[in-house]
């Protein structure tokens, strides 16, 4: 009998959403919990600020360049090495929970495998190895998908359409009729993807990921040894939580962000010193990637809009801080507390008012980079509580995984375990943190890559349609935390940026080519 | 308009590779479809999630080795041609091209990703590999 592994992701959660990361807003008590009986990483990067690239690196263990996910739509090959499986064949139970999206979610030809298993309703599917073992899909035993609503065809959607089908229309389709990001605009301010969801809490999918949890470690032995990935949808658009919970928050009530930029004039100053990708979103006249509604000008976008979709998202939060709860209940009332790890973060940020933006997209600023990452070890780990403020990345999670089952490494990551403390981080060479963007959607083409160290972060744009490669972004955190002020041409800086220019270079694994195609949107 | 390419090369002779790919009933042997049906100038094809796609076929030359035909009558595509040719590649051997080109732009994508895996099962088939 080993430590059991409970590793809960959401989807689209700011650093400072949290309690424990300086949040006022949201009441987050199980996770503020777990981060002071844990370990809280106060600079955690992901390798790529949307999901299915982000979620890939988690499972692989890989980054961007390896595992070959370059964008949304870009599907992880069956095949492709996983921390589940590995933990499978150590004799753990598997089992992946809410949403996965390591496969494109637009699917008409029912070509990806998560999606044939939602339509199945098998517990997993399997595949034929070439010494002709059967290997479930990633590793997982079982599998039970959910995504923003119940429009697509995964599991969440077919136990609404039995159990409520009258809910099928009281989300915000995500999608428009031209299958773009909806632009579409609700609420009280008229945000885009904001909705009010006349949906009962209890059918929402944030307590149905909970309630499937649950239900999937109901089904183990107590001796079993388990690696559960419990992936929250929330807090990512739309902004639609079950009405009946919006009294948790006024958006009247609150302040606007530090990163909003109230005066018009300012802001648009800020912008035109990043380059041009960053102006090109604000006036709608660039949007270069599909995860932000197409028909939808940034700059048009309201201080009570900005209100609005914050209070929504504190919402949404604090509904996943008390389904965690939950589960953690569960866990006690099995008699695992003691025995349990529990990692809790998210794919990538979200922009939430920043510059005069939501959504997400190639901007490598603490909006999307910055993530909460907590490690609650079991307590017969005996490992001290800690902050670590050196740089990590999600690369590292599997490796972490690995180790909390007394594994080795497993040889297909790219970055070792977790640093248990500032010490452990120094003598382990903890030193920076990488991001990769790259999005061609058409005639649209952003690429980037980023270094995260000694507090500054520094992005190189490649050539794209906008950019001749000779542009880019240098942020020094410690005097400008909100990054507005950009570096990147400032003589005094010159030799700085070279040197990390040349560290992102030589830490930086080469791409792999050819790079895979995109088969879908999202 | 979203438009999208896929190429395959096929070891296997032009002429033996249009006789297979360029026949539009025997498309759900390749393409990832569970059924498709022609009749005169439509055909009808099938996905395996139920959906099924009505079309024009626009051009069918098998001298040129080209073959186009274009959605219809669907409420949520706008508008689109796919294109396919055969070609040698100069040594006796096929270069495939499938290309689409439609509105909404995204669905070009989702088109252009069946292509290719249906091309790379096109290549097995004629190769003999499967």
């Amino acid at each position: 009998m080993g430590r059991r592994i409970l590793f809960i992701t959401t989807d689209q959660q700011r650093f400072d959403s949290l309690g424990c990361n300086g949040g006022t807003i949201a009441r987050t008590p199980n996770i503020d919990a777990l981060a002071s009986q844990g370990i809280n990483y106060t600079r955690a990067h992901p390798q790529n600020v949307v999901c299915m690239p982000s979620r890939s690196t988690m499972i692989t263990g890989q980054h961007v360049a390896t595992h070959g996910v370059w964008m949304n739509g870009v599907p992880l090959p069956d095949d492709a090495p996983s921390i589940a499986a590995t933990l499978r064949t150590a004799g753990y139970k598997t089992a992946l929970i809410g949403k996965a999206h390591f496969e494109p979610v637009v699917d008409p030809f029912g070509r990806f495998v998560e999606n044939k298993v939602a339509a199945s309703g098998e517990e997993t599917a399997f595949h034929v190895m070439p010494d002709g073992s059967l290997v479930p899909h990633r590793g997982f035993d079982h599998l039970e998908f959910a995504t923003h609503s119940p429009a697509a065809s995964l599991h969440y959607s077919a136990w609404i359409r039995e159990n409520h089908p009258e809910a099928l229309g009281m989300f915000l389709p995500n999608l428009d009729m031209d299958l773009e990001v909806n632009s579409k605009g609700g609420g009280d301010t008229n945000a885009p993807q904001v909705h009010h969801n006349p949906i009962n809490k209890e059918w929402y999918h944030t307590d149905w990921v909970a309630d499937r949890t649950i239900n999937w470690l109901d089904s183990l032995s107590t001796d079993d040894d388990w690696f559960c990935w419990m992936s929250f949808p929330d807090p990512h658009h739309p902004w639609d939580p079950p009405q009946s919970e919006l009294g948790r928050v006024n958006w009247r009530d609150l302040d606007l962000p530090a990163g909003y930029i109230t005066d018009a004039a300012r802001r648009e100053e800020v912008l035109r010193n990043k380059p041009a990708h960053w102006m090109g979103w604000y006036d709608g006249s660039f949007v270069s990637n599909y995860e932000a509604p197409a028909k939808w000008i940034p700059a048009t976008l309201t201080p009570d809009q900005v209100r609005e979709v914050n209070a929504m998202t504190h919402i949404e939060n604090e509904l996943i801080d008390e389904a965690i709860g939950r589960v953690l209940t569960a866990i006690r009332a099995r008699g695992w507390q003691d025995d349990v790890d529990i990692v809790f973060t998210t794919d990538h940020g979200e922009m939430q008012g920043d510059f005069g933006f939501l959504f997400k997209g190639p901007y490598h600023v603490d909006g999307l980079m910055r993530l909460p990452l907590i490690w609650k070890p079991a307590n017969s780990a005996h490992l001290a509580p800690n902050v670590v403020d050196a740089p990590v990345g999600l690369v590292s999670l599997a490796a972490t995984f690995a180790s909390i089952a007394g594994l080795p490494a497993p040889e297909y990551v790219e970055a070792p375990s977790l640093p248990v403390s500032n010490d452990d981080a120094r003598s382990r060479g903890f030193e920076r943190v990488l991001t990769e963007w790259d999005s061609v959607l058409f005639d649209k083409v952003v690429r980037s890559r980023t270094i995260h160290r000694d507090g500054f972060t520094c992005t190189a744009m490649g050539r794209g349609m906008l950019h001749d490669g000779t542009e880019g972004e240098l942020y020094d955190h410690r005097n400008d935390p909100l990054q507005q002020v950009n570096l990147w041409n400032d003589p005094s800086h010159q030799s700085l940026k070279s040197d990390l220019l040349s560290d992102l270079r030589d830490n930086l694994p080469r791409t792999v080519m050819p790079l895979r195609t995109c088969d879908a949107p999202v | 308009m979203g438009t999208v390419r896929r190429e395959q090369h096929i070891e296997c002779s032009p002429a033996t590779t249009w006789d297979f790919i360029g026949d539009p009933a025997r498309l759900h042997e390749w393409f990832p479809l569970t059924d498709c049906r022609v009749d005169g100038k439509k055909r009808w094809v099938t996905t395996s999630t139920g959906l099924t796609f009505e079309e024009d076929i626009v051009l069918l030359d098998h001298e040129l080795r080209r073959f186009q035909y274009t959605i219809v009558n669907n409420p949520l595509i706008t508008g689109h041609l796919g294109t396919l040719d055969v070609m040698d590649d100069g040594h006796g051997y096929t270069l495939a091209v499938y290309s689409t080109t439609m509105k909404p732009d995204v669905l070009a994508l989702v088109i252009g990703g069946a292509a290719g895996v249906g091309l790379k099962k096109a290549k097995s088939l004629l190769e003999g590999t499967v």
